[in-house]
């Protein structure tokens, strides 16, 4: 007999609320990268619970495809963020509004 | 009634460990104002998910959790934070916009109050076991593979795809530019080399550019390139 699956949940929405205020308040771009990464694990928790309570491997396999996708997206966020500091050093999040309309 | 207590308390015991590391890495993250102290705690988040994943029968997760993510993405994370030397201290008190941190706080416990009440309150009524079974802890390995090459083979083959453009994408992204490109050239996205292009460097009207919005864009690199072609030329 193991945790019931309404834990695992609870402590996922925890986790997940964390990295959204994170997101949301820090200026500090790699950490805001980082802060998507705390929701993005957040919501494998998600995925493995349901995987359990479901009895259903694919909720497994969706994780697996969230750890490769959030792989790439480290990667191509990071080879942007370190070109912006290459263009101008100790740029925080309010300093990138080239695109603002 | 014992056995179950004996059956549970070990794995209550692992669970509540393993969420307050995971909730003490999160909040260690948002609030640690260097971003290397970020990082690590990170790492700290991983290793509790990771340890969860074990403790609800997905080994293989575990393994890749810790592997990709504390192995490679955060080492990926530092090495951008040391490369770059902002691990200066952030100043949290400064506040552009002063509505913004108690707006993002409430919002945030809101939308953790509404999970909350979804995660206690219904289940959802899915068919079971549509895609298989997980079955015992030995076979999780040889399960996934099952699935992932039968039934999300697909999905699968175009990831291997996304990794391709990805790394095609961070090589490009990270390139040093051999000249440096104005401000309003990149914003414009109308990146055209010098030697790629003699026509656009000459001045002169590139006759390929028969459309108006083709022609636009490579106006807007003549233009934006006057500069740079000459300062190259001038350059070592």
């Amino acid at each position: 007999m193991s945790i019931s699956a309404s834990w695992y949940l609870t402590l996922a929405a925890v986790l997940f609320t964390i990295g959204a205020i994170g997101l949301l308040i820090r200026r500090n771009v790699l950490v805001m990268f980082m802060c998507v990464e705390l929701m993005l694990n957040a919501a494998n928790l998600t995925f493995v619970t349901f995987a359990r309570r479901l009895n259903d491997i694919a909720g497994q396999t969706a994780v697996f495809f969230v750890l490769v996708v959030a792989a790439a997206e480290v990667v191509v966020g990071l080879g942007i963020i370190v070109s912006i500091y290459r263009r101008r050093p100790g740029a925080t999040a309010d300093d990138i509004h080239g695109m603002k309309g | 009634m014992t056995q179950v207590l004996a059956a549970t308390i070990p794995d209550a015991i692992t669970f509540v460990i393993a969420a307050a590391i995971c909730v003490l890495g999160a909040l260690g993250v948002v609030l640690a104002r260097n971003p290397v102290h970020s990082a690590l705690m990170l790492v700290m988040t991983l290793f509790g998910v990771a340890v969860l994943f074990v403790e609800e029968d997905a080994q293989f997760l575990a393994a890749v959790q810790v592997i990709v993510y504390a192995g490679a993405i955060v080492v990926l994370f530092l090495f951008v934070i040391m490369l770059l030397g902002v691990d200066q201290k952030e100043a949290i008190e400064r506040d552009p916009l002063p509505a913004q941190r108690p707006v993002a706080i409430v919002v945030g416990i809101l939308g953790l109050v509404e999970v909350l009440l979804l995660a206690r309150g219904h289940w959802p009524t899915g068919a079971r076991s549509v895609s298989g079974v997980i079955g015992s802890p030995a076979a999780n390995v040889g399960l996934i593979g099952r699935s992932i090459f039968t039934t999300y083979l697909l999905a699968f083959e175009v990831t291997s795809a996304l990794l391709v453009v990805a790394v095609v994408g961070a090589v490009v992204l990270a390139r040093r530019p051999r000249h440096a490109l104005g401000e309003s050239a990149a914003a414009t996205g109308a990146v055209v080399m010098p030697d790629d292009d003699p026509a656009a460097a000459d001045g002169t009207e590139p006759d390929h550019a028969a459309a108006g919005t083709v022609e636009n864009v490579s106006a807007g690199g003549e233009r934006e390139n006057g500069e740079p072609a000459d300062s190259e030329v001038t350059a070592p």
